[in-house]
């Protein structure tokens, strides 16, 4: 599709192209992403709804499937407010820095082998950086609000968001300590051979640990204390109105997706089939694009986003630093160590 | 090449012009906030020398952990501006004479005589499979090994020098002890009383 854009605009100078080409590529990663995340509400609406034996949007479109367009409209008509005291520059600019980095993060995620639109080197790291640029959003929000509830709201997601990134940072150490290399194409690639080869396995621990600091990360329940409705209303959005919620909105669920996708990359095997190995359903499942089974472990990541919603009631604060502090970063200095042993030893078929 | 050139004049256009703000703008949060520009910007020139590991790092560093924390304490105290200012006038003798003085002396050492093109000769590119990462990591694992490995004995220190500083022991305030909540069983809390059932006729008589 690249090469009959790329002879179809062969008129044009070599710079120029070059910026055409990574736009179209820009835009084939953020359309969908966008389309994702307006249809992730839909699903978290619908799957919380079923799990609470309810029916959930069932009015716009056929079987509710509308009511994602229905509440964008809605939200682009609603006015945009400023409370008088706030400090107006600060107060929108937040939502810019809040979903810049959570779209930026995509530019070096590999979605099948050579799809990614930079292959860089330490895109891991690039990764890890560009994420922890997210919280400044959510201070800048709070304090420019001027109101104390986005303040408290802010001070806490800021405090969570640093505390959980120490964590998250020592389990991809263990990842890129398993793969052997910071790029994420590489890292999945070394997860070839079977199921059995994937880093879930010997990472296990890791894995778990990845997953809860993604869903403090990213402000989700049990740890949506940033926002918790019943003690602070809503958090550090609660000023904001019409497009410039809409914007936060979409920065938490363009989030949840990365963390979703990045899970799936690096512990379960990214775009390798399941059947890589198992002698007839290798050759009967040959024909699925990798892409396929990307997004299909993509979308099961989301669906446990959704189901510990539904499932689980909110962590106290002190007890979300505590097991932050003292359960999770033990943990992953312990597996450092253990899987520098495993490494030297040549432990399992993993690091034979 | 000449892209890049445009490039490193932006970015660093961009870096003097947001490190002269951190120290003229008023407001602290905004001082604190260009302070972020300058880190990202310094960040983009970095990656043009081709230390993409040293740039991403000081991105996660210092954007990413420091600046929090310094924004956070910045926004939470109330910070008046009126006492900060009164030594203006007193202290600006001082002031200007330590700053004339660091000029001198970096006028003298950073010169082209110094760090000219003939005394350093310009760093060539490297080709496409150089690796920042792997260089770094081969030279601190290998030759600075031991000033790497102190190093991070002194942070180790320091972390818990901060850590017992900071620590008080606060006897009124309720915590959660865990461990004793995990340890606790069902029969040190709950007990089962046996009691004769009773006809309703006999207990209202």
């Amino acid at each position: 599709m690249i090469e009959t854009l790329q002879n179809l605009l062969s008129f044009l100078p070599e710079v120029v192209l070059s910026l055409v080409i990574i736009t179209v590529k820009i835009l084939a990663i953020v359309l969908p992403i966008m389309g994702a995340v307006a249809y992730l509400t839909l699903a978290e609406r619908k799957v919380i709804s079923y799990i609470q034996v309810r029916i959930g949007p069932n009015r716009v479109g056929p079987r509710g499937l509308l009511q994602p367009i229905a509440d964008a409209l809605k939200l682009i008509m609603k006015e945009v407010i400023v409370p008088a005291q706030a400090n107006k520059k600060l107060f929108m600019i937040a939502p810019v820095l809040a979903f810049a980095p959570a779209i930026a993060a995509w530019a070096v995620v590999p979605f099948d082998e050579g799809m990614v639109l930079s292959n860089i080197d330490a895109s891991l790291l690039y990764i890890l950086a560009i994420t922890s640029m997210a919280v400044y959003g959510v201070i800048l929000a709070g304090w420019a609000s001027n109101s104390k509830y986005a303040f408290l709201g802010a001070m806490r997601s800021a405090a969570q968001i640093v505390s959980y990134e120490i964590a998250m940072g020592f389990a991809l150490v263990t990842v890129l300590m398993a793969a052997g290399s910071l790029n994420l194409t590489e890292i999945v690639n070394a997860q070839q051979g079977g199921v059995w080869m994937w880093f879930f396995i010997p990472l296990w621990p890791m894995f778990l640990v990845y997953y809860i600091s993604g869903l403090a990360e990213t402000n989700r329940a049990p740890f949506d204390v940033a926002e918790g409705e019943s003690e602070i209303v809503a958090g550090f959005h609660v000023e904001y109105s019409g497009m410039t919620f809409s914007i936060f909105f979409l920065a938490e669920y363009a989030n949840m997706i990365l963390i979703a996708l990045l899970t799936a990359l690096m512990f379960c095997g990214g775009w390798l089939s399941p059947f890589q190995g198992i002698p007839v359903l290798e050759s009967m499942f040959s024909w699925v694009p990798g892409i396929v089974w990307l997004l299909l472990k993509t979308s099961f990541f989301l669906f446990l986003f959704l189901w510990f919603r539904a499932t689980f009631p909110r962590y106290r604060y002190d007890q979300i630093m505590r097991l932050g502090w003292k359960v999770l970063i033990p943990i992953t200095i312990f597996w450092v160590l253990l899987l520098g042993l495993a490494i030297v030893e040549g432990w399992g078929p993993w690091f034979g | 090449m000449a892209f890049e050139l445009i490039i490193f004049y932006i970015f660093s256009t961009i870096l003097v012009g947001s490190a002269l703000a951190v120290i003229t703008v008023r407001n602290p949060i905004y001082a604190a906030l260009f302070l972020v520009l300058a880190f990202f910007t310094c960040a983009g020139v970095w990656l043009l020398l081709e230390a993409e590991f040293l740039a991403i790092t000081l991105v996660l560093v210092y954007v990413g952990a420091v600046m929090v924390l310094f924004l956070f304490v910045v926004m939470m105290l109330d910070i008046n501006l009126a006492p900060l200012k009164e030594g203006f006038i007193r202290f600006l003798p001082v002031g200007v004479a330590v700053g004339v003085i660091i000029l001198i002396q970096m006028a003298m050492i950073l010169g082209p005589e110094n760090f000219g093109l003939e005394k350093f000769a310009m760093p060539v590119g490297q080709g496409e499979d150089y690796s920042n990462t792997k260089a770094l990591g081969r030279i601190l694992y290998t030759t600075y090994v031991y000033p790497f490995e102190i190093a991070a004995v002194i942070l180790l220190v320091a972390i818990i020098a901060a850590i017992s500083l900071t620590l008080r022991k606060r006897p009124d305030s309720k915590k959660q002890n865990v461990a004793d909540q995990v340890k606790v069983r069902r029969e040190d809390r709950v007990r089962l009383v046996k009691m004769p059932a009773t006809k309703k006729d006999e207990v209202q008589s």
